[in-house]
């Protein structure tokens, strides 16, 4: 029989975003290590279930790292301690028998908590279509390999681009800025030829929709590049930061 | 007129003025060590150099600096209490509270900046506006032909340990502040790069040493050990 | 058995355009019904799902000027499943200058889908492959290149040429995200409005068309209707059915079952492809199989113990000559590189004869160890170290040091509803894109096919073909106003209220999971008339346990996801029939469709003449060259079978051989 461990949970319970929520404490038991931490939240809904009570609920979908819907803060660590993983990733073999985990949703006010551990990040949908993006109408692009891309660039692009939106860079920061998140989807498409004529209104209108949103601001201890499961590089921000200060100058000029 | 606007009230735009401010205010400390560090070399050539400062440009260069130096703080310290209310309410604490890769010195730079900011305040109060309650009002420091014996009234000040300590205290905790601030600087400017992060980290520590040591060393050779007592 | 399922109508026309196949998508487009662009202002369109098929459509629709409402179960239309896809997007672009154009590609896939598709759409797939690039490129999609700055290629299974574009491991996420984008753009100029976190229930239908959904908040749990001119269901597959699949948790048939209990054709629903690399269950808890890249087939040799009792074994213990190298042994001249569906169904054969690894006895070995050595372990750490770091997450095992063990998972399914040229249903006004459609890939589908076939539907098919149908509607006509809305409504709700007020003993992971290994047992891999009859026996009593004994916590009008899955789950129960029912017809081996009565045996002088070898499938054209087109007769009664039949004009079916 699999190797099996006992643990509890202090888990964030919050009936909706008008309700008061508050830490209850549920005993996990006989989990085998070899399940997943969202198996282990499963096998404790089963029971709660079996029990009459209502389940913990948690953001999940793919289950294996790349959707970005999962989203849980677990020993106050976005995603929880092992690095370059999601919460999905995660599995019961790095924790202990007699371990007490607190689990939470990725708190910033910018993520209104639904229910329990679930958050609503439609915030960061609304920074992307302030400009994430590039405006080409469909049918009228040009033959693919017209456009050669020097592969530094393409690669730093790709790296950038490797964001899954799941908004850990957020949870993670003290002041729940979504400058990486931000300055991602900016890096990609700055750093590329085909993002080049809106980069201005691009950085200008995403970064104008991130303080909108009521995202906190960078105070640079890159905390958000340690608990990244896709690893994005801080240098995006430095970027951003960069590119603004270009674009505020360029439109200012044009202002005057 | 508008852009204007939105660049300084943007998260962004606030964090390039507490940087620019940041690295101003830093140079200023710079050559003030350089100034300071004159009174090692002896009496006149503080006192000369003290002379020069005051008599520069007719009496108004010195003011020009105060009045500028008064604006990159007012601007530093406005633009960071504004980002620290934004940052304050983004969010609430976690329960089970626990950081990654946070430095101590990037965890205390509301604190070591509030710190400093009340040191320059009595620093002023000190040296500057010589209050009498604080013992540097003397009139035997006005020497002949408007000389004033700057050297002798610093010498005098850090007799009393209170204030030698108070002194150490808060250059510590500017080095700490600087020591996070100065290699922050180049991230928010976008200077940095994951090549150059290190480098400019290195450079911080060093340079926050040097701040540290050479500010320090007046209260500690002169208060302390009593050097020119 | 003598099929005893009967037809009750008869399968519209596909509506391609007579001619040469080469010319039939610009004979179409020429000809095609054009909306003057202040009309198409006017026009409602809803499409649901925002995968590569619901994004592109949805933004590109809007780009024309519809006005479009997206909607999707996750919380943003990033997060939709086309994301996982990893491999790569072909494109007839021909870039290696190794001899690729459009009708080779149209060959391979007509090949590769073992000859059950439609001709004139597989042809258009290919010839839109080359526009994809195109379009992703333009977007910003950061594809992989070479030094020189040009795009990448890399070759994949069933082709021989290198067409595929990638981009690292990711490709499904990077074209995803391209979508995403376009639709954000579109969303910000106010031509989508976006629902996210919202769930379609049903499909309303009015004097015979399709003009809008009901959909459920789920966040609220409020019950909505919406209604447009027309209705275009992007769902994707319904991998889930087999409750352990690749697919993602949420992922569902509701859209798809509902439109086929309103009237629409669930064709070929027993084409599902099992795909031979993925890491093996590992306990009851289990929630979801992880693919391994198949790419590991190229350096990894697969094998298990000769004696079953050596399965107890750790694999260093087993000597080399007490090991079988079972594909080398058998497909001596492909290999560990033979065909997905050979590939799975012969592991499945030796786990069947007991001789599997791993503590489920469902496992076989990939064992890096002679390539190791002959390579190094850098060179194989170069090669595959994300997937091999990715296997020692999930397993704990690290397999550079003993073997990896995989066994095979549903992956993707080809069947879906029925749509003719312009990816209509023959329920007029629905509209059918992506993998919930049946159209490309016939019996199986080739590795880097699905991303294609998703933005070729959306990108670039359903903008030309929708105006085809919307130019005999006027605009506006039907408002939720109508009474079959508020009938649809009510019956949402009833349903929702009858699934709480059960109040039973079992949860909705348990049925589920019942099903799902029923399922996989009887109609996995290797179906037999046997298992099927005993399937179709046993789904009644699942579906009975569902709707007498599931216990759902909470209410309606709230966030609940038991219910989500509720209601989900009751759907795949009600597929699984049809889906049974399809595959006992199916008297046939081909594709993804194994029956084993159908294979070929010593016997067979296409064996004796070595065109084909013992244990193949067996496809027979004669009785089932043809699309089987089933419609919805009533909740636990038989379906009825319609055909469409396939005409090959440009191929000639024949035994698909890979040697």
């Amino acid at each position: 029989m699999a190797e099996t461990i006992n643990v509890t949970l202090k888990v964030w319970k919050q009936e909706s975003t008008e309700h008061k929520g508050k830490i209850e404490t549920i005993q996990a038991d006989n989990i085998p290590t070899s399940a997943s931490f969202l198996e282990m939240l499963d096998i404790v809904n089963e029971e709660l279930i079996a029990e009459g009570k209502d389940v913990i609920h948690f953001d999940h979908d793919c289950r294996e790292g790349i959707c970005g819907a999962c989203s849980l803060n677990i020993n106050g660590v976005a995603h929880g301690v092992e690095q370059a993983v999601t919460t999905c990733q995660l599995h019961m073999r790095s924790f202990s028998n007699g371990d007490t985990i607190w689990i939470e949703p990725f708190r910033a006010n910018a993520f209104p908590v639904l229910k329990d551990l679930m958050v609503d990040r439609s915030a960061m949908d609304r920074v992307i279509q302030a400009g994430g993006f590039v405006d080409i109408r469909t049918g009228s692009a040009v033959d693919a390999n017209s456009l050669p891309i020097e592969k530094e660039l393409a690669d730093a692009a790709f790296a950038a681009a490797a964001c899954i939106g799941c908004g850990a860079c957020v949870a993670a920061c003290k002041n729940a800025s979504a400058m990486l998140f931000v300055s991602a989807k900016a890096a990609h498409l700055n750093n590329l030829p085909q993002g080049q004529a809106e980069k201005k209104k691009r950085v200008l209108g995403m970064v104008a929709q991130m303080d909108a949103e009521g995202f906190g601001n960078c105070t640079n201890q890159y905390e958000c590049e340690a608990v990244c499961p896709k690893e994005i590089s801080v240098d995006n921000i430095a970027k951003l930061n960069r590119d603004y200060l270009s674009s505020s100058i360029k439109e200012g000029v044009k202002t005057i | 007129m508008s852009t204007c606007f939105n660049f300084f009230t943007s998260s962004i735009g606030r964090k390039i003025v507490v940087a620019v401010t940041g690295l101003l205010l830093f140079l200023f400390c710079l050559v003030h060590l350089g100034g300071n560090m004159l009174i090692f070399v002896g009496q006149e050539a503080f006192n000369d150099y003290a002379y020069k400062l005051h008599h520069m440009l007719h009496g108004a260069l010195i003011w020009i600096a105060r009045v500028g130096l008064l604006g990159l703080a007012a601007a530093h310290v406005l633009a960071t209490v504004s980002l620290v209310i934004q940052n304050k309410t983004a969010r609430e604490p976690y329960h089970f509270q626990k950081t990654v890769r946070a430095t101590l010195t990037s965890k205390l730079m509301p604190l070591s900046g509030l710190m400093v900011l009340f040191f320059i305040i009595f620093h002023i109060l000190h040296f500057t506006v010589r209050l009498d309650a604080l013992g540097t009002n003397d009139p035997s420091y006005q020497l002949d032909g408007g000389y004033f014996d700057a050297w002798q009234m610093v010498v005098d000040g850090f007799a009393n340990h209170w204030v030698s300590i108070i002194y150490l205290i808060s250059v510590f905790l500017l080095g700490l502040h600087l020591k996070h601030g100065f290699a922050s600087l180049f991230q928010t400017l976008g200077l940095s790069s994951n090549k150059t992060r290190k480098h400019f980290e290195v450079a911080s520590i060093l340079l926050s040493l040097l701040i540290f040591v050479g500010f320090a060393s007046i209260p500690v050779l002169v208060g302390f050990v009593g050097l020119y007592r | 058995m003598m099929s005893s399922y009967k037809a009750d109508s008869t399968v519209p026309h596909h509506q391609a355009p007579e001619g040469p196949l080469s010319d039939k998508w610009s004979k179409y487009k020429a000809n095609a019904k054009l909306i003057n662009p202040a009309n198409k202002r006017k026009y409602k369109v809803i499409v649901v799902g925002s995968g590569l098929a619901g994004a592109s459509a949805s933004a590109t629709l809007a780009e024309l000027g519809y006005q479009v409402d997206c909607f999707c179960y996750q919380d943003s239309a990033r997060r939709a499943h086309s994301i996982a896809a990893q491999g790569g997007i072909n494109a007839a672009k021909n870039y290696q200058n190794d001899g690729d154009n459009v009708h080779r590609l149209f060959y391979d896939t007509i090949k590769g889908g073992d000859f059950r598709s439609r001709e004139a759409n597989v042809y258009r797939l290919a010839e839109i492959s080359t526009q994809i690039i195109d379009q992703c490129v333009a977007q910003g999609v950061p594809f992989a290149r070479e030094y020189g700055g040009l795009l990448a290629n890399r070759s994949f299974g069933g082709a021989q040429v290198s067409r595929t574009f990638y981009a690292a491991g990711q490709t499904g996420q990077q074209l995803l995200i391209g979508a995403y984008q376009a639709l954000s753009k579109e969303i910000s100029k106010g031509g989508v409005t976006m629902h996210p976190r919202t769930e379609m229930l049903d499909i309303v239908k009015v004097d015979g068309h399709a003009k809008g959904i009901i959909s459920r908040n789920l966040v609220t749990g409020e019950i909505t209707s919406h209604a447009a001119d027309t209705v275009i269901l992007a769902t994707g597959g319904y991998g889930n059915v087999f409750f352990l699949s690749t697919n993602a948790m949420g992922c569902n048939v509701t859209a798809a079952l509902k439109a086929y209990k309103k009237g629409a054709y669930m064709a070929n629903p027993c084409y599902t492809q099992i795909h031979p690399t993925c890491i093996p269950v590992s306990g009851d808890y289990q929630s979801k199989l992880t693919l391994m890249s198949e790419s590991l087939r190229n350096d990894g040799r697969i094998w298990v113990p000769k004696k079953a009792e050596d399965c107890g074994k750790p694999a260093a213990e087993i000597a080399e000559e007490d090991r079988d190298y079972y594909l080398e042994r058998k497909y001596p001249s492909f290999g560990n590189l033979c065909p997905r569906d050979i590939a799975s169904r012969a592991a499945k054969e030796v786990c069947d004869e007991g001789r599997g690894v791993g503590a489920s006895g469902l496992g076989v070995y990939l064992d890096f160890a002679d390539s190791i050595d002959r390579l190094g372990e850098d060179a194989i750490r170069a090669r595959y170290g994300n997937l091999f770091q990715m296997y020692a997450k999930i397993t704990g095992e690290d397999p550079y040091k003993s073997p990896m063990r995989i066994y095979p998972a549903v992956h993707y399914t080809m069947g879906g509803l029925w749509v003719d040229y312009n990816l209509m249903s023959n329920v007029p006004g629905l509209h059918v894109l992506g993998e919930a459609n049946f159209s490309d890939h016939g019996a199986n589908r080739l590795g880097a096919s699905a991303l294609m076939q998703g933005l070729a539907d959306g990108y670039f098919v359903i903008p030309v073909t929708l105006g085809n149908y919307l130019a005999s509607q006027k605009p506006g006509t039907v408002t939720t106003e109508h009474p079959e809305f508020e009938k649809a409504a009510t019956e949402s709700r009833e349903r929702i209220e009858k699934i709480l007020s059960i109040k039973g003993t079992r949860s909705v992971d348990s049925i589920h999971r019942e099903l799902g290994l029923l399922m996989w047992d009887k109609c996995g891999m290797e179906r037999t008339e046997e298992g099927l009859k005993e399937a179709l026996a046993k789904i009644p009593e699942i579906r009975k346990a569902f709707w007498e004994d599931v216990r759902i916590p909470g209410h309606a009008g709230e966030l609940n996801k038991e219910l989500e899955k509720a209601l989900r789950v009751a759907d795949f129960i009600e597929f699984a029939d049809v889906m049974c029912h399809d595959a006992l017809n199916r008297e046939e081996s081909c594709g993804g469709h194994f029956r084993a009565e159908h294979q070929f045996t010593q016997a067979d002088p296409e064996v004796q003449a070595g065109t084909t070898q013992e244990g193949e499938a067996k496809r027979r054209d004669d009785e089932f060259g043809y699309v089987a087109a089933w419609g919805y007769q009533g909740e636990g009664v038989q379906p009825s079978l319609n055909k469409e039949e396939l005409v090959f004009e440009e191929v000639k079916p024949s035994i698909r051989s890979y040697q």
